[in-house]
């Protein structure tokens, strides 16, 4: 089990990485916005594996916590984009 | 057998993530790039939170676990929408190899009105309102 959740955690952190190197490159910010929404989906998987690891069942509260912030983000920044706030990408 | 199933689910949900986080990287346009990302995000994340239920087995994890699963069904195509949107607004690329964009020809970005290609003389009229750009 130790074995499998290890592989998993390097596989996220793989992901992470890859979705940085979008957030670097971009080209616009609709494509950091999506890429900064894949980074909370991988945080919150993170997170609930790292629940099994410890055993420990409050780290729930805090994928909760990092899901409603990646959607709030997300639809503060759209709504940012529609009413044509000041970009430089 | 219980171990199975969590080593099962927790790595299908890790490679899921790969899989998408390989897509916001290799594929060329806006669209195509949400389009990996939003399944494949959500996906990964309900499958470790149903290793989660499964490890857990007691009724408040479980439920935290699904209230999380429920939310990120409810929400990940709302932001999807929200963000393709706002995306075609700002004009965003497409790649060169698009082979049709049906809403170009029926959509007037500078007043935000949408035909629909069955407009008589009468209704096709402009019908200026009080937030329009000037």
């Amino acid at each position: 089990m130790a074995t499998v959740i290890l592989i998993s955690q390097v596989l996220m952190g793989i992901a992470l990485i890859l979705a940085f190197v979008r957030v670097v490159r971009g080209p616009s910010l609709p494509d950091r916005v999506v890429a900064l929404e894949l980074f909370a989906s991988i945080v919150v998987g993170l997170v609930g594996v790292y629940a099994i690891r410890t055993d420990v069942s409050s780290f729930l509260d805090a994928a909760i916590v990092i899901a409603l912030m990646g959607f709030l983000a997300a639809i503060g920044f759209a709504r940012f984009l529609e009413r044509g706030g000041p970009r430089d990408d | 057998m219980i171990e199975t199933i969590k080593g099962f689910l927790i790595l299908t949900g890790a490679i899921f993530m790969l899989l998408a986080a390989l897509g916001i990287l290799r594929l060329p346009d806006l669209l195509t790039r949400m389009h990996a990302t939003t399944k494949a995000a959500a996906l990964g994340v309900i499958l470790i939170m149903l290793a989660v239920a499964v490890h857990f087995g007691e009724v408040a994890v479980v439920a935290r676990a699904f209230a999380i699963i429920v939310f990120v069904l409810m929400t990940a195509p709302v932001a999807a929408h929200v963000i393709g949107r706002a995306g075609y607004f700002v004009g965003s690329k497409l790649w060169s190899g698009t082979v049709k964009d049906e809403l170009r020809p029926n959509y007037d970005p500078l007043t935000h009105e949408l035909k629909s290609g069955l407009e008589t003389d009468s209704n096709a009229v402009h019908q200026p309102r009080e937030n329009d750009p000037k």
